[in-house]
Parts: C-alpha cells; sequence; structure tokens
C-alpha cells in the first residue's frame, strides 16, 4: 500500500489492492470479473460514504494530501501553449510560486499559482510552496505584465503560507504581501481566483483579490494555518483538529460566510483520485465566470471588486 | 517577553506599560520597561511617555497617542458605533464573545481603532490609532470597517491620512474575515491614492502579520518610532522554521530603515514637526 494514502482512507486502498490483484488474475480467469465488478461498486459506495462525512481537520488532510494535484498539474491539463515566466526582476526567481502566459480555449490568459512540487527535490527546490518576497513581487510583475496586455489573470492558491525567515524578513515580506493585495484591488484584468489546496494566511491572500472566488471542495482557507491558531490560541498546538473547526476552514462554510462565490465540486474520493476530472470541473468554471464577467465594463468590474471586499465583516 | 507572549490576546492584553501602574499604589510612579529607571507619572506625561534615562518609548493607548499627536482640542471622533460580530462564533478556552466583552471593559474602547480627524499644525488631517490593549490590536471586521471609513472622511474632507499602527495582526476568532481585512484596507487606500491623497504610516511597537501586511507597509512614506518590532512572522516562529538565532536588532526599526522598508526613524517627540514637514511637500495646497 503506498505510504500516500491517509488514515481515513486506508478502507478504500484495501478494497482498490484486492480489484487490483483480481484484475491480474482476470486475464486467465474471466469467471472473476463479476467479483471485480462488485468489488468496484463496494469501492464506490466505501469512498462516497467516507467523503460525505469527513471532519473539518480531515478536509485539512486532503487539501494538504502529497497526491494532490498542484497548479502544474492543473496548467498542463486545463491550458494550452503554456509559457512559464521567471522573475522578479529584482532579486531572483522564486519556484514556489509559478506563473506564465497560456491559452484558454483560444483566449491569452495569466495564469499564477503556488507549486509546492512533487518529490522531495523538487518540494526543495520550490520551497514546499511557502514564498519568499521576490515570488510575490513576480506575481505582482506578472499580474501587471496582463494589465498592459489587456489578459484576464487566473490564480491558483495553495501555500501553507509565506516562508517565515530571517532573508524574507530582510527583502521585505511584509510589504510584498501588502503591495499585491493593493495591485490586485485596482488592477483593470478580470482576476479569477481558485483555492485548490491549501490556502494559508497572507502568503495565500497574496493572490486572492479578485473578481470571482471559487474554492475546490475539499480546498481550507483560513488566516492561520490550524496549528498555528491552536498554539496561539489555546496554547497547544494539538489542538489544530479542534482550531480547524472553530475556523470554519472548510469550502461550505466559506461559501457560507461569503468569502467564495463558488465550490468547484471534486471527484468522489478527493482530486487526487482524478487529476482529469478536477481539471475538467475547474476549466468549466473558469469558462463560465469568464463569460459572466465579460458582461461589466472595466469600471463596473472595479466597483464590483471594492464592493465585494467591503461586504466582508462590515 | 517574547513575541508570542506579547500578542497572544487573552495573556498579553494586560502585559503592555500601563499595565505596569498597578505595581505602584498611588499611581504617580511608573518602571521603565527597558531600563526599569523610576519614572514620576507627571513628568512621564511630559515627555510624551518616552523615559527619559533611555529614551525607550512606552505603549500608550490610542486616545493618548491622538491627543498629543493632533492640535489641542482638535480631535473629532469618527467611525463609532461599529460592533464586533462573532460571524464564526468561535469558541476556544473562551468564547470570542466573552473575550470581546473583556476588551471592551477593559479598555473602554468598542473596538481596537480608533478613527478621528482634527488638525496638525492647523491643516486638516484624519488619523487612525490602533489600541494595542484591545485584543493585541488585532485587526478584525470592525477594524477593517472603521479603517475604511477612516480613508473614506480623508476622501471626502480631502485630507491626508495618517495610521498609527501597533497590532499583533490578524484575528484568529474571526478568521477568513479577519484577513480579508487586509484587502479591504488595501483596496480603500488605493481608492486614497486615485484622490491624490497622502498616506503616512507611523509604525509603533509592535506590528506582525495581517496589520503588517497590509496598513502598516502601504505608506507613500513609511515612518517608524525608535526600537519598534515590525515583522511578518515572528521571531519565535522563525526561530522554530530555520533554527537559527536571530541576528541583533532583527525586525527593529533601525534594521527595517536599514533594508530600505522604511523612509524614517523619528523620535516620538518630533512626529508632529516631521509628518507636518512632509505634508506640506506632499499637500501643499491646505
Ligand atoms: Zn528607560
Amino acid at each position: 500500500m503506498s505510504i500516500n494514502i491517509l488514515e481515513f482512507e486506508k478502507p478504500i486502498a484495501e478494497v482498490a489492492e484486492k480489484i487490483e490483484a483480481l484484475q491480474l488474475a482476470a486475464s486467465d480467469n474471466p469467471e472473476l470479473l463479476p467479483q471485480i465488478d462488485k468489488l468496484k461498486s463496494e469501492q464506490a459506495t466505501l469512498t462516497k460514504k467516507i467523503y460525505s462525512k469527513l471532519s473539518t481537520w480531515q478536509k485539512v488532510q486532503v487539501a494538504r494530501h502529497p497526491n494532490r494535484p498542484h497548479t502544474l498539474d492543473f496548467i498542463e491539463r486545463i491550458f494550452d501553449e503554456f509559457e512559464e515566466l521567471h522573475g522578479d526582476r529584482q532579486f531572483a526567481d522564486d519556484a514556489s510560486l509559478v506563473g506564465g502566459i497560456a491559452k484558454l480555449e483560444g483566449m491569452p490568459v495569466m495564469i499564477i499559482g503556488h507549486e509546492k512540487g512533487r518529490d522531495t527535490e523538487e518540494k526543495v527546490k520550490r520551497n514546499f510552496g511557502m514564498p519568499q518576497p521576490e515570488g510575490y513581487r513576480k506575481a505582482k510583475r506578472l499580474m501587471q505584465l496582463a494589465e498592459q496586455f489587456d489578459m484576464p489573470v487566473i490564480t491558483f492558491i495553495d501555500t501553507a503560507g509565506a516562508y517565515p525567515g530571517v532573508e524574507g524578513e530582510e527583502r521585505g515580506q511584509s510589504e510584498a504581501i501588502a503591495r499585491n493585495l493593493a495591485v490586485m484591488s485596482s488592477l483593470k484584468s478580470k482576476i479569477l481566483v481558485v483555492v485548490t489546496g491549501e490556502g494559508g494566511s497572507g502568503g495565500a491572500l497574496a493572490l486572492g483579490v479578485g473578481d470571482h472566488v471559487a474554492i475546490l471542495e475539499y480546498g481550507t482557507y483560513s488566516v492561520a494555518s490550524p496549528e498555528a491558531c491552536a498554539s496561539i490560541v489555546w496554547r497547544e498546538s494539538d489542538k489544530a483538529p479542534e482550531a480547524a473547526e472553530a475556523m470554519k476552514v472548510g469550502a461550505s462554510d466559506l461559501k457560507k460566510i461569503g468569502i467564495v462565490d463558488e465550490i468547484i465540486v471534486e471527484p468522489i474520493g478527493g482530486a487526487h483520485q482524478d487529476y482529469d476530472t478536477i481539471s475538467a470541473n475547474i476549466k468549466s468554471s473558469l469558462l463560465k465566470n469568464l463569460a459572466e464577467l465579460s458582461k461589466f465594463s472595466q469600471e463596473e468590474l472595479l466597483q464590483r471588486r471594492y464592493q465585494r471586499l467591503l461586504k466582508i465583516g462590515a | 517577553m517574547n513575541w508570542l507572549t506579547r500578542l497572544i490576546p487573552s495573556i498579553g492584553s494586560n502585559r503592555d506599560s500601563e499595565s505596569s501602574k498597578s505595581k505602584v499604589p498611588d499611581g504617580l510612579w511608573n518602571n521603565c520597561p527597558a531600563c526599569e529607571a523610576i519614572l514620576y507619572q507627571p513628568e512621564l506625561e511630559k515627555s510624551l511617555f518616552v523615559c527619559p534615562k533611555c529614551d525607550h518609548h512606552l505603549r500608550i493607548g490610542a486616545r493618548t497617542r491622538m491627543s498629543i499627536f493632533f492640535d489641542g482640542g482638535s480631535f473629532q471622533e469618527l467611525a463609532t458605533k461599529i460592533t464586533t460580530k462573532d460571524i464564526l462564533k468561535f469558541k476556544d478556552t473562551k468564547s470570542y464573545s466573552q473575550r470581546i466583552k473583556e476588551a471592551v471593559s477593559s479598555t473602554g474602547e468598542e473596538e481596537a481603532i480608533v478613527i478621528g480627524k482634527g488638525k496638525l499644525e492647523g491643516a486638516e488631517i484624519v488619523a487612525a490609532a490602533f489600541e494595542f490593549r484591545y485584543m493585541g490590536g488585532s485587526m478584525g471586521g470592525a477594524v477593517g470597517t472603521k479603517f475604511v471609513q477612516g480613508v473614506d472622511a480623508a476622501i471626502e474632507h480631502k485630507t491626508p491620512l495618517i495610521c498609527f499602527s501597533t497590532s499583533g495582526g490578524a484575528r484568529m476568532q474571526e478568521s477568513m474575515v479577519s484577513l480579508m481585512q487586509m484587502a479591504k484596507t488595501s483596496a480603500a487606500l488605493e481608492k486614497l491614492k486615485e484622490s491624490k491623497l497622502p498616506y503616512i504610516s507611523v509604525m509603533i511597537d509592535p506590528i506582525y502579520g495581517g496589520v503588517s501586511a497590509s496598513i502598516a507597509m502601504l505608506g507613500d512614506i513609511n515612518i517608524a518610532e525608535p526600537k519598534a518590532l515590525v515583522g511578518f512572522a515572528g521571531r519565535r516562529v522563525i526561530e522554530q522554521t530555520v533554527r537559527v538565532d536571530l541576528p541583533e536588532g532583527f525586525q527593529k526599526s533601525e534594521f527595517l530603515l536599514e533594508h530600505g522598508a522604511i523612509d524614517m526613524i523619528v523620535h516620538r517627540r518630533d512626529l508632529r514637526a516631521k509628518v507636518s514637514s512632509i505634508l506640506s511637500k506632499l499637500y501643499p495646497t491646505q
């Protein structure tokens, strides 16, 4: 069994293993086929059952799942002709935040997102998806480029947060994030935001100001990680499950509060079970919302974007 | 005292300089938190709560801040009667609504920020000041809303805006509602910019997280009081993550100046004159 299986996914993985074993045997023993079908439906029922009543803390684990699709997986499946663009033109290129131009059904778009990396080597290179200030400044540069060439901006949020380190503080992590918030609030391009995995703190929000904010069904979004909230408020980091619950980090709660506008449904068992299906779901959301936003003039768009923010917590 | 114990609302709210008065029965004597010199309260008031022995800038409340900054008697409070909403029905060891009640009764403030208009050397201004004693000056929906109303007032009266920030950051008990106040206040400041009105950010010890990464860092001019701690991540978080000893003076005003984050460090007694001088150049029309 893969090590990339969450505790509550184990019963599902066991059935999957049986199916795999039977499938191997079935080539010589066709009489096994009905049994395979039976197990498959058993697996589907079990997955549905387990996933229909995930606790908030379990959702956090799905959002952080080691197999969860990341920004580059989505880019590959949703867009054509992606040209990655690098660097903030001031200090460095931050690989924890990727961006570039591509086509969405023929329409030029700017894509910007956190990228956690897949294997150990890549994770280290990408700093586990936790940007330094230069990452946010690259994002800002790309947003302004999109504005210059009149293309929509699509952002994918998936980060535990901005990287807390000495160099980041020296280079102005706070300013980099603050500047993005200001720039995004007045950017003349349409901005579509998709929270795909973990939306952690200011480091997530720095890509999060837009005209439409969607979240994947098992994505999370919060002011701090449940662990950080637990250690600050409860003063015990093992209260993270309680903190996740209390902060209402899950998609349906966030929609109720008006933080997100749309929940993008994931395949049964989570996005990591089927990259193509979740990518298709995201793509249709993007196309639908871009068409919707085209009804507004630039001025109306900016007014709407501002009003959307003013309502929150008023 | 580390950043965390200072910033945790439950234990941080009564650990600033104002509480050390309680050690002294007659209320006339105070201890400097930096050099521990015994300070005579009436003298301290005259020195604007700066220790005459070591120049330490003691923490002061939002209203004291306003009264020493504005021309005498010109301060008029704005953006009042905005109440805190417990949207998440948040409860940890205590309920958020209970924490709000306690913060209101211990500070006499309705929230962690005070907004007002008045005069600085005769010129009309709007100012905002965080109240650190109110849940560590943390920013929730009500703080964001009050700040936006301050921006709106500056635009309406065509005045500059000055904000004195001192805050532990976003307010955990409002989670995403709180986080979004960073975007809301930053967006409002863009409106101020469109109106060509100056925004002066004055950084007061300490500022972290969500307030650092929005209101505090977005000044057209960024000023800090001496030795103020300002950063995105708290010192303990950084130490635990990178496992290094932090350099001397890390995240202090002098460090910020050296790394290009602020324009200047200004002593509290010079603040009025300095801000007035800056505004007379950025916004001479008054
Ligand atoms: Zn002293």
